[in-house]
């Protein structure tokens, strides 16, 4: 809680100056025309009520009263509204989209942030107070002052099998969960193996059933234990969820096939990292490829670690 | 105790009506005044012309037709009266003694244990059951009572081929077979389960002189065991083999073939 | 016990002591009533189902007989009376006894359904995951009450399928691959995985071939023995009704019009209404 709280007084300070939509009372963001963060300090509030909840609720999926961003849904709407609700002028934002600092997306994200709330931005995993991310988690162990946000498309892990919102509802409610299992099973019989690779359902404290974004496999021992805060936001579905610190999340698996992450059988083509999630890039039209982090910081301090 | 001369099962003041809602509520009086007593190790034969309506009785016995009056009794033994603290469940809820049960008005449940664990019925056709075999038709009442799968195969075949049917038939549905091939499987499913009191309807009727002496002597044997016996016979040579008694039923029944129009 | 088990070839036998005739409840209907408008529905229905029963609800369609299931399986909530479920789980407990099917928490009535009871519709499509494989379908209820171990899910599923005579090398087909005969046994595999103690069963061969009919009615009377199941089967098919079950209510109009033992009511009609029916049937 306190990783979550800590960001938020600033804002809070801010609505209380009574110059909510002014968007010109702080130093540094004064070129926007819009309220710091973007988003009007009522619904910063109502977003952080609804965060509260999740928290309180691990797991849970809250709905939340979502706004237009100056964006399309499916490029992080979502996320970019629960960054704007607890971003301060003294957080470090760093943007990352499957992994990489420099793709449009995550520049784009970055680049609006810095406009409208001013706050510095950096590449650096150690360095940012609050990461935005689309559908990966840093390699580098996250600590108990940072906050990671997760662009969500589709929040709901019954969805596939039950298309009635009003169902799954009741299904979490009662615990009926049967059917996530009914997925692996399928899976099984088909390919021989679990072959969900990414957005694995997990169960959250032994409690709810959550899609952890489209996260690869591979990120979601990263979930369980966390010392960061983690936040879900779904922009389409207006539906938020959270992870808080030292949460147990488990990846659902049978005892015959137990959950497992992905392994390569080659170390990272550009920092030689055997730990990390690779990403293979295509070199050349005869078939050429190569293996490289897919974590974009990671790979270069590990290099300038080498150097 | 020794109860071979008690009857098994009695009848008193017997009365059948059907009433024929569809035609006027016309009504039928088939039955009247009949008695009866048939003891444990007896074989009583109903007498009486053919059309008189003899299936009547066996079918108030078994549970198929309701009993429009008087009573129909079973008597048991007493020893296992109160065991369990129960007397049965009919429907005044009156304290039989002497293991005394009324069969009129049983609730529905209670003739499945009677059907289950006492009362027998050949009847004269076999229900066909789809593409059940012979041999799972006649086992059936004893499965039904939990009895060991193995040991009950064994009992109906050897029972089948006491019976003369073709090994080759045992595990073919019925529904194919002879008149006499199906009736020889329902009088197998009939006796295979010893239930204490039999309701035979004609299980001769189709049958060679061979067959008929089968079952004979299978009737012969249920009496030894004490099974009390309703019968219906038209063949005068088994009727006189395994009567112990007959049961006039002329004048009791009213001759439905008339009115029924 | 006081019955006569096998019979032993040898002398006399004891007299026969009188059987216990009552078995214990398991369903209670108490005065129930659920209509759409007059005569819509049914009413002031009245009924225990016993352990081990089959109980046939006839009836010409828009009697009333699938409003009524449909409340006694909870799916539907009576506007009075009461539906009592005679449960045996948590004896140890303490919890045991009679269970207001509509009184207790939805959670627990869900609960119910998915654990003890089981439902198997008139198209086997309502009741089957047509997008995942028959295996998965047989599955589900075994992993919705936690059984987490594919090998052994996978083997129920091929003893199953099996058992309903389906061809357990098609484990993993899908439901759509099957005939309607097959879908519908499949569906039953699905419901009776679990072992439950009460079925409801809504015309489960209708829309059948004769032959598929035949096939699966001789399915259901063995498994029907074999599990001690208590079964409330709803049924317009006089001869379905005369093979499965062993006691019946006829319904007309919403109301029970005539109750009892199943051929007592095919061979010595009483009510007007039952009289009719049975003869417009040929010798069901």
């Amino acid at each position: 809680m306190n990783d979550f709280t800590h960001s938020a007084p600033t804002s809070e300070d801010c609505s209380a100056s009574g110059n909510n939509d002014s968007g010109q009372n702080r130093s540094g963001y004064n070129n926007s025309g819009y309220n710091f963060a973007y988003l009007d300090e009522q619904t910063k509030r109502m977003i952080r009520r609804a965060l509260l909840k999740a928290v309180a609720i691990p797991g849970y999926q809250v709905p939340f009263g979502g706004r237009e961003m100056p964006m399309p849904y499916g490029w992080g709407t979502g996320g970019m509204q629960l960054t704007a609700s607890i971003l301060g002028a003294d957080d470090v934002l760093k943007v990352i989209d499957q992994g990489a600092d420099d793709t449009t997306n995550a520049v784009s994200i970055r680049s609006f942030f810095e406009r409208v709330a001013g706050v510095e931005t950096t590449t650096e995993t150690a360095r940012a107070s609050v990461i935005q991310t689309r559908h990966r988690i840093p390699e580098k162990t996250l600590s108990n002052d940072q906050i990671l946000v997760f662009q969500v498309p589709i929040p709901e892990p019954l969805r596939f099998i039950e298309p009635s919102e009003e169902e799954t509802r009741v299904m979490h409610a009662l615990e009926e969960y049967g059917v996530m299992h009914v997925k692996l099973y399928e899976d099984i019989a088909r390919h021989g193996h679990i072959a969900t690779t990414y957005a694995y359902p997990v169960k959250v404290d032994g409690r709810y059933v959550m899609d952890p974004s489209p996260i690869p496999k591979f990120d979601n021992p990263k979930l369980h234990m966390s010392e960061a805060l983690m936040l879900f936001g779904a922009g389409r579905e207006k539906r938020l969820y959270a992870i808080p610190p030292w949460t147990r999340v488990e990846s659902l698996d049978f005892e015959d096939h137990p959950f497992e992450i992905q392994a390569w059988d080659e170390p990272c083509a550009i920092c030689g990292a055997t730990d990390s999630y690779l990403d293979e890039v295509i070199t050349d039209d005869a078939g050429g490829r190569m293996f490289v982090c897919s974590d974009t910081d990671y790979c270069q301090s590990r290099r300038e670690e080498v150097a | 105790m020794t109860s071979m001369n008690q009857p098994f099962l009695s009848a008193v003041a017997l009365e059948k009506t059907f009433t024929l809602h569809a035609q006027g509520g016309q009504t039928l009086a088939v039955m009247r005044g009949l008695d009866l007593s048939l003891a444990r190790g007896e074989c009583l034969v109903l007498a009486g012309p053919s059309g008189i309506g003899k299936s009547t009785l066996l079918k108030m016995v078994n549970g198929n037709y309701r009993i429009s009056g008087g009573r129909l009794t079973l008597h048991f033994g007493s020893e296992g009266q109160g065991r369990d603290g129960r007397t049965g469940d009919g429907p005044d809820g009156e304290e039989h003694d002497n293991g005394r049960l009324e069969l009129a008005d049983l609730p529905a449940q209670a003739w499945h244990v009677l059907r289950r664990d006492v009362i027998g019925y050949v009847s004269q056709f076999l229900r066909v059951v789809p593409r059940v075999s012979a041999r799972d038709v006649v086992m059936e009442p004893l499965l039904a009572r939990g009895a060991d799968e193995q040991e009950s195969r064994q009992r109906a075949e050897t029972l089948l081929a006491r019976l003369n049917l073709p090994e080759r038939l045992w595990s073919l549905a019925p529904g194919t077979f002879s008149g006499g091939e199906q009736q020889r499987v329902n009088i197998a499913r009939g006796f295979i389960a010893e239930h204490p009191l039999l309701l035979l309807d004609e299980p001769t009727a189709s049958l060679d002189a061979a067959n008929r002496d089968v079952v004979v002597s299978l009737i012969q044997e249920a009496k030894a065991r004490g099974t009390a016996m309703l019968g219906i016979f038209h063949d005068e040579d088994v009727r006189d083999r395994v009567a112990d008694r007959l049961l006039p039923l002329e004048g009791h029944m009213g001759t439905a073939s008339e009115e029924k129009l | 016990m006081n019955r006569p088990v096998k019979a032993c070839p040898g002398p006399v036998h004891p007299a026969p002591t009188r059987p216990v005739l009552t078995r214990p409840a398991l369903l209670e209907a108490r005065d129930i009533t659920r209509l759409y408008g007059p005569d819509k529905g049914c009413q002031q229905i009245d009924f225990t189902l016993h352990q081990g029963e089959v109980l046939g609800i006839v009836g010409e369609s828009g009697s009333g007989k699938s409003t009524l299931l449909r409340v006694l399986s909870g799916l539907e909530k009576p506007d009075a009376g009461q539906v009592v479920y005679h449960s045996d789980i948590d004896s140890s407990a303490g919890q045991a006894g009679a269970l207001d099917l509509y009184a207790i928490s939805e959670a627990r009535r869900r609960a119910l359904l998915r654990m003890e009871w089981g439902l198997v519709h008139q198209n086997p499509r309502d009741g089957l995951r047509l997008g995942v494989s028959a295996g998965a379908n047989v599955g589900e209820r075994l992993m919705a009450l936690g059984q987490r171990h594919y090998g052994r899910l996978r083997a129920a599923g091929q003893d199953w399928m099996s058992r309903v005579e389906l061809d357990p090398e098609r484990i993993d087909d899908a439901p759509q691959t099957f005939s309607g005969g097959m879908q519908q046994r499949l569906q039953i595999a699905r419901t009776l995985v679990t072992q439950p103690r009460l079925v409801f069963m809504d015309e489960p061969t209708g829309g059948l071939d004769v032959s598929v009919q035949a096939r699966l009615l001789d399915m259901l009377r063995t498994l029907t023995r074999e599990l001690g199941l208590s079964v409330v089967l709803v049924t317009h098919d006089l001869a379905v009704a005369r093979l499965l079950a062993h006691r019946l209510m006829v319904m007309r109009r919403g109301r029970v019009v005539e109750a009892g033992l199943t051929d007592q009511i095919l061979d010595d009609p009483q009510h007007p209404y039952s009289q009719l029916l049975v003869s417009s049937v040929l010798t069901p």
